[in-house]
Parts: structure tokens; sequence; C-alpha cells
């Protein structure tokens, strides 16, 4: 790798895990601290490779040299080492003794007790998102802000109300206890799911961008489940569901970025290695007796998969609908069940349950509507085709409708 | 919105009027078609329970007998609770039933629930 390529791609990978370390050892109050001493090691990176050529050991290199900027700080800043000598989890009050561990398990440990203390829900959950990219995946402002499509004074504002706001509640930065993951895993895995969203359905043209985004809040999952006591099925279930969506992002979107539907989609793109990969944590997911909204989403995507329309395909999507909607209702969870029983039991059948729904602020709910409708009462079917087209906001939506109105019109 | 209890009732007792195992595994996609409708239109408050046919009933001065009670042979199978509108709109729901159309002769209850508010 080139040295244009290798400093970013290190910043990407390294800079979360040394501030990580170092924040699990400085605490809440000196997250700053550790940002600084972070980002002025990758600093001295850019200067020194660019004159004396890349080190033999980049990482190496830059975890020694953090350690030091680490040792330094605190041997300058005597109150600053005074008082965190009282909290630092060593114990040790000379700045020269401490022990700066970055070895991969202590990397893994802070990393875990970071992704507890960011998804907290004491800030809102856009502060959460925007955290856990800063903090856990490296990301920096512009790109926080380019993904929420939002500016950068915005993402600072939000990040540092975050922080403060963390603080003011003095929440630690730990390993969680037993007790604890269970009860704040629902909260970490509802961020984590959410990072993953804001990926894939982001309207943000930036493609890399958003597979940015989905990759790291699928290796924040595996991060959980690569420890023993947050590898639980529910963990697995919404790896597996990840996996499945992530199979098919090469197919959905086209080179402007925007949506290609499901069954207009190249099934070559499919990536039948992460179908594989969220087959497996799948079964991962199927021990236990907890049955979580992830593992009947997982379920679902999972029929996605197989692209042969039978009716063994829709009755399982449409029964696995069934139960999701039971846990949680949402309207897309409503719309897609009523698809599925249209496909499984007729559209007959589905046009009766499809009124009921009465979404009536939804353009996806007359774009149901309107397919439903399509070769039973086609004016019916335009009708509704026209009012989700005025109730529709983005280009692709309209574009959509309006294919499905010309369609019918053939 | 209020909450309606949907209580389904089925006679336990007469041997004709009972479900073999094929018949049960076959109510189960109806049922839940069903169930999944009320859901999907976020109108179901809880999917309650299904019960086993056998039970007790216990009566003043420590008398316990195997329910159902002797009188009727009807015993409760299960329970959801609905919100709606009104009265009507909970028995327009519960006519959706698939029980109501088996051979072995399912009945919805339906009592409103009385809201601590």
């Amino acid at each position: 790798m080139k040295e244009k390529e290798l400093l970013p791609h290190l910043f990407r990978t390294e800079y979360r895990k040394i501030v990580a370390v170092l924040c699990y050892l400085f605490g809440i109050e000196h997250i700053e601290t550790a940002e600084d001493i972070v980002s002025d090691t990758f600093l001295s990176a850019t200067e020194l490779w660019s004159q004396k050529g890349i080190p033999d050991n980049p990482t190496g290199w830059l975890y020694t040299v953090a350690k030091n900027k680490t040792k330094n700080h605190l041997k300058h800043h005597s109150i600053f080492t005074q008082k965190l000598a009282v909290e630092l989890k060593y114990g040790a009050a000379d700045s020269e003794e401490i022990e700066i561990d970055l070895s991969s398990k202590s990397i893994n440990d802070s990393q875990l007790a970071m992704i507890f203390t960011v998804c907290n829900p004491c800030i809102s959950i856009e502060s959460q998102i925007a955290l856990a990219l800063n903090l856990l995946c490296g990301f920096g402002i512009q790109e926080i802000a380019d993904a929420f499509l939002t500016s950068k004074e915005v993402i600072y504002k939000r990040l540092n109300r975050a922080k403060e706001k963390l603080k003011a509640e003095k929440i630690k930065i730990e390993q969680p206890t037993a007790t604890e993951i269970d009860e704040r895993l629902d909260t970490v895995l509802t961020t984590l799911y959410l990072l993953f969203s804001e990926g894939y359905y982001s309207t943000s043209q930036n493609t890399v961008l958003r597979k940015d985004l989905c990759a790291e809040a699928m290796r924040l999952v595996y991060l959980l489940i690569e420890n023993i006591d947050t590898n639980q099925p529910v963990v697995n279930a919404l790896l597996s569901l990840m996996c499945f969506h992530a199979s098919r992002f090469e197919a959905r979107l086209n080179d402007k970025g925007e949506v290609i539907l499901y069954e207009d989609q190249d099934t070559n793109l499919w990536n039948q290695e992460l179908i594989s990969k969220g087959e497996y944590f799948l079964e991962q997911a199927s021990k236990g007796n907890y049955l979580s909204k992830y593992h009947l989403e997982a379920g679902i995507a999972y029929w996605h998969t197989q692209k042969e329309d039978t009716i063994q395909k829709w009755d399982g999507i449409l029964q696995l609908y069934n139960r999701l909607l039971q846990i949680e209702y949402s309207p897309i969870a409503a719309l897609n069940r009523t698809y599925a029983l249209a496909k499984a039991n007729g559209k007959e059948e589905a046009i009766i349950e499809a009124e009921k729904l009465a979404l009536t602020d939804n353009h996806f709910y007359y774009s149901l509507l309107g397919n439903l409708y399509t070769g039973i009462d086609d004016i019916k079917a335009i009708q509704h085709f026209q009012t989700a087209l005025k109730l529709a906001q983005s280009k692709t939506d309209k574009a959509t409708i309006q294919r499905n109105i010309e369609k019918i019109m053939l | 919105m209020d909450e309606f209890l949907l209580i389904f009732r089925r006679d336990t007792e007469t041997k004709e009027n009972q479900p073999s195992p094929a018949d049960m595994q076959a109510s189960i996609k109806p049922w839940q078609d069903w169930i999944g409708g009320i859901a999907a239109q976020n109108k179901l408050a809880s999917s309650g329970n299904r019960l086993h046919p056998e039970g007790k009933v216990v009566r003043p001065n420590n008398v316990v007998i195997n329910g159902p009670y002797a009188e009727i042979k009807e015993a409760i199978g299960g329970f959801i609770i609905v919100r709606a509108a009104d009265f009507d709109e909970a028995v327009e729901m519960a006519k959706g039933c698939p029980g109501l159309k088996a051979p072995w002769h399912v009945n919805v209850e339906v009592k409103r629930v009385i809201s601590n508010a």
C-alpha cells in the first residue's frame, strides 16, 4: 500500500482503537484529551513519514508514539495527572509507571466498553449514532455531516452536546456487567441497527460512504459477537439480518446511487458470500428461546435471498410479518405484510386487508393499492398510483410510480 | 380507542366436535393471518395466549372440580386484546375470527376493558 493510501487506511482502522483505549484509561471526563493525543499522533505520522519514509511497522509506530505522547501529556499536566491518578484504573500515581495497553485484548475490551458508553439512552439516538461514527468508527465530522446530509456545524454541535451530556451524567467507560448487558444490550442493538439503516436507506448519493456506514455497523455487531458475554442469539440475529441486506448492496443501487427495486435487481450481483454468512449467523441465532424482532426480520431477509417466487416463500414471509407486527407495529411492516399476503393468499383478500390499513398520508400505501388493483380494476389502480405520485417526495419514488402507471396504460 | 377483550370458547367435551391434530395444524395459518391483519392495523393491544382445554374450578369451601363448568361444555381456548373505536368495530373484528367457520364451533365473546385513565 502506498503512503497516500496507507495513512487514511490506518486512520480509519487505528484511530478508533487508540481513542477507545485512552478513553477507557482516562474516563469520560477526558474524551477530548484522548482525541487530541491520537490526532496529534497521526499528525506526527503525516509529517515524519513523508520525510523519512514509512516505518517497518506503521501500526506499532503509531502505538508507540501514542503511548509516548500520552505519558508526556500526563507529565506536563500535573493537575490532570493528580486528578486522574485517583480515577485511573491502573492506580499508578506516577505517569512514568502508567502502562498504556494497546494489545488486541485491551483494544477489544475498550471498544466494547465504549459501545456501551456511546449507546446510552441519556443522549438522543441521532447523537448516539453520530458519536458512534466519530469515536467508534473514526469518521471525521465532514463524513458524518455527509452521511446525515447536514452541515459540519450541526454535527460539531451535536457531538459536543452529546459528550457534555455523557460527562454531566458521569457515564462510566467500563466493562459492562452481565446485568448491565441484559439491561442495555437492546439499546445498543437499536443504535447499531439504525447506524446500518442510515447507510442502507440513506438518501445520500455517496455510495462509498453508505457502504462504509453499513460495514462499520456490521463490524461493531461482530465485536459484540467476539465477546463471550455479548455473543447472544439476538446479536447473531441482527448480524444475520445485516449480512442478508448487505448482500444486495451492489444490486440495489445504480451508478447514480438510485435505488433499483427488488424485482428489477440483477441477482448475479447478489453477494453469495454474505448470504452464506447470514445463514451461518441465523443458525447461531436460533439457539435459546427468545424470539426477537431481529430474528423475524432476518428470516424475512433470508427469504428475499431466494429469488424464485414460490407460495412457500411468500407464505413464509407473511407468517414472519404476522409475528413481527405482533411484537412491534410499523407502517412499513404493515404494508410489506399486505404485499406478502397478496402473493401468498391472492390479491382479492389482500385488497380488503390493505384498505383497512388506511395509511392515507403514506405514498407507499397508495402504491400498494395501485399494485393490488392492477389487473383487477385498472382504473382504480391508476387512481391510487396518481395519489401516490402526489404524496411522493423523492425523484426515484416518483419515477417508480410513473413507470407503474405507464405499465398499465400499455 | 378502547380496548376490547376477545375470548375464544369452544366445546371441548363432545367427541364429534373435536378437531384432529391435522385440523389443529391447518388452523394455525388462518389464525395467524387474522391476528396479523389486526396487528397490521396497529389495533392489536395484546396477542394474549392460547390455553389448554383442561382446567380446574375452585368454588367456595375448598371445593375443587375439573373445569370447565359441568353445566356448559365450552371452555376458554384463548384470548387477545384489540383496540377499537367502539363495540361495533370490535364486533366486526371478532367476526373475522377463523374459528367461527371451523366445524368445532368456536364462539367469540367481546368485552370492553375498563381503562384506568
